[in-house]
């Protein structure tokens, strides 16, 4: 059984660009999109990480650069570790992730709901269409610039949005939740700070 | 007094039928609605005859957004948001979140806290195989034991209510420790709970374990191969029915697990039967973890009493001391205070492993957390595993996977 040092060694002679990654518990690897896919199927086929246990993103607003960064989180049945690999779409407003659909069938699903939730193109992946949104979705949900309160939107189905004329609507937020935000004044954190453009006294105008 | 009968050959017949009346693919939608998908699951069926011939499960009905509701609140606060991802087992959901976020803290809690935690997310993964054991029961026509299941699984809810002051939405870690200690003489309740559940579940489990229609519906029907199994990323049951045995209470051990002596149980065809095998015997392995816990139940500390920026203290603490105050104060409004970085953190939950992914940039909230459920996972084999089958058999398919719709939409 390999150590996390004899890990981490191995994948910087394999891969020179492979950076070691902060990490608080299992070891990680900062990849490039172009190299990421072949890094991964190293960790499979060489090292033994048979489970891709979670695949995600991380939005780091529009305005740093890079934008996007996508996370595999691989899990190995025979030496029970995990290892975290990373890497940076280069594109903000078209990222481009190479899909490994190809290596694990479960990811699928997993880079579905990135692309669903981000708007990451996976490319090679045989189905890229949402999976917890519907089609048709105009928003990527878990980009910063989302609002916790989400926003309007038309119903799924046409027909019955033009027959009701009803719509999605976002959530009323004054009076709660109660929500802050990383690095804000506490005075931040109050509902009514939140979402000023609606409350009990004024409509909501966007 | 044999008599002869002559049977037309099937095959004979369907050939001779008019080539007008060729095969025809059908489309059927089951669900969102619908008894076998317990949840609010549809799957969009191309149907050949009653053979499916395509599937396609469309989720995300009870999508609520729980991604980036955490991101705009303190850890704390999120606590209550993980009892509605598996709400058939919240305990174990609470343990896990907890468990992530103290690792990202580097804070270890005490033995007692730890005994607490593990305790009741066994207890929780009986109440939850009990429930997925009744409702498989059901779907495949045997009601006696869904009865029976709920009965023994409304006495664990009598202890958790007992417990966290509710049955279902139970809140119970705090970050650092417990909302509060486990009440007098709870301890000896649930050693009495054991006793006589054991007797009893091996009575539901001899209603199915030999039972003719049971065998017919289970045996050979869903076989999810152990190399599926992995490449899809099953856990829990669903993956040790398949031959794999992934345990992370075994393989790494949190909240104290390896000082419990316990066997994971793992199935041999990977069939709807193994699955219900598997999830029978843990069943068992959980009572006997409970046991070893009520025999040495720990003494001292429920919460970490050092970590001073993580964990309030206690009310009566509060209300005789400034500084307390002042404290308590600081982690209700601003969260529990965590360094900057990434972990990811996996809990073995009835469903399967329950990952919590947490990037901090340092305070009170995360800057993003991402939830790996268990049966979002476990379904994704779905598209696969209902091809070529029966839709009848589906619903056993479906019963025997034992996904909450909670967890899978997040």
């Amino acid at each position: 059984m390999t150590t996390d040092v004899d890990l981490t060694t191995a994948v910087s002679q394999q891969f020179p660009s492979a950076l070691p990654r902060a990490s608080l518990d299992c070891p990680a690897f900062n990849s490039s999109a172009a190299e990421v896919a072949a890094v991964l199927k190293y960790l499979r086929d060489a090292q033994g990480f048979d489970f891709l246990t979670d695949l995600t993103a991380i939005d780091w607003t529009a305005e740093k650069s890079p934008r996007f960064t996508v996370i595999w989180h691989l899990y190995s049945s025979e030496q029970h570790r995990y290892v975290r690999v990373a890497a940076d779409c280069t594109s903000a407003t078209e990222p481009v992730m190479p899909s490994v659909t190809g290596l694990w069938a479960g990811a699928d699903w997993h880079e579905r709901e990135c692309y669903d939730m981000f708007g990451i193109i996976f490319t090679g992946h045989p189905d890229l269409r949402r999976i917890l949104m519907w089609d048709g979705y105009p928003y990527f949900p878990l980009r910063k610039e989302f609002p916790l309160a989400g926003l309007p939107a038309a119903l799924p189905d046409a027909e019955i949005s033009a027959e009701t004329g009803a719509g999605v609507i976002a959530a009323p937020m004054a009076g709660g939740p109660f929500v802050a935000t990383p690095g804000q004044p506490m005075s931040a954190a109050e509902p009514r700070a939140k979402d000023e453009a609606w409350n009990e006294h004024s409509e909501k105008t966007v | 007094m044999a008599t002869d009968f002559s049977y037309p050959d099937a095959a004979a017949k369907a050939a001779a039928v008019p080539k007008e009346f060729g095969p025809e693919k059908m489309s059927l939608s089951m669900g969102p609605s619908h008894p076998s998908t317990h949840g609010v699951l549809r799957i969009q069926f191309e149907l050949d005859g009653e053979i499916v011939t395509k599937a396609d499960p469309v989720i995300g009905y009870l999508h609520r957004g729980d991604e980036k509701i955490a991101e705009n609140m303190t850890y704390n606060q999120f606590v209550p948001y993980t009892d509605r991802l598996d709400y058939i087992a919240p305990l174990a959901n609470n343990m896990a979140y907890a468990i992530a976020v103290e690792r990202l803290a580097k804070l270890e809690v005490p033995a007692r806290c730890q005994a607490i935690r593990v305790l009741t997310a066994e207890m929780a993964r009986v109440s939850s195989h009990l429930m997925g054991l009744g409702a498989f029961g059901i779907d495949v026509g045997a009601w006696t034991v869904f009865m029976y299941c709920f009965e023994e699984r409304e006495k664990l809810y009598k202890l958790f209510e007992e417990l966290t002051g509710a049955r279902f939405t139970t809140s119970y870690s705090r970050i650092g420790g417990l909302a509060r200690d486990v009440p007098e003489g709870w301890i000896q309740r649930v050693d009495a709970f054991t006793d006589q559940f054991l007797p009893i579940l091996d009575e539901v489990l001899s209603l199915l374990s030999r039972n003719k229609i049971f065998l017919d519906r289970t045996v050979g029907v869903g076989v999810i191969g152990r190399a599926d199994a992995i490449a899809y990323g099953l856990s829990g049951p669903n993956l040790r029915g398949s031959g794999v045995a992934n345990d992370l209470r075994k393989d790494r051990p949190y909240s104290g697990y390896e000082q419990y002596e316990f066997d994971v149980p793992v199935g041999a065809q990977g069939d709807c039967y193994d699955r219900y095998l598997c999830r029978g015997e843990e069943m068992k392995q959980s009572i006997r973890i409970i046991r070893q816990i009520v025999k040495n139940f720990p003494r001292g500390d429920w919460y970490a009493p050092d970590a001073r920026k993580i964990f309030a203290p206690p009310k009566e603490k509060i209300l005789t001391s400034m500084e307390e105050l002042i404290n308590n104060f600081m982690i209700v409004t601003e969260g529990p205070q965590m360094p900057v970085g990434e972990v990811y953190f996996e809990a073995e939950n009835p469903k399967g492993a329950l990952g919590f992914y947490i990037v901090s940039k340092g305070g009170g909230v995360p800057y993003r957390m991402k939830i790996r459920s268990p049966s979002f996972c476990n379904l994704s084999i779905l598209p696969k595993l209902c091809v070529g089958n029966l839709v009848s058999d589906v619903v056993a398919i479906l019963g025997s996977l034992d996904f909450v719709m909670g967890e899978c939409d997040r």
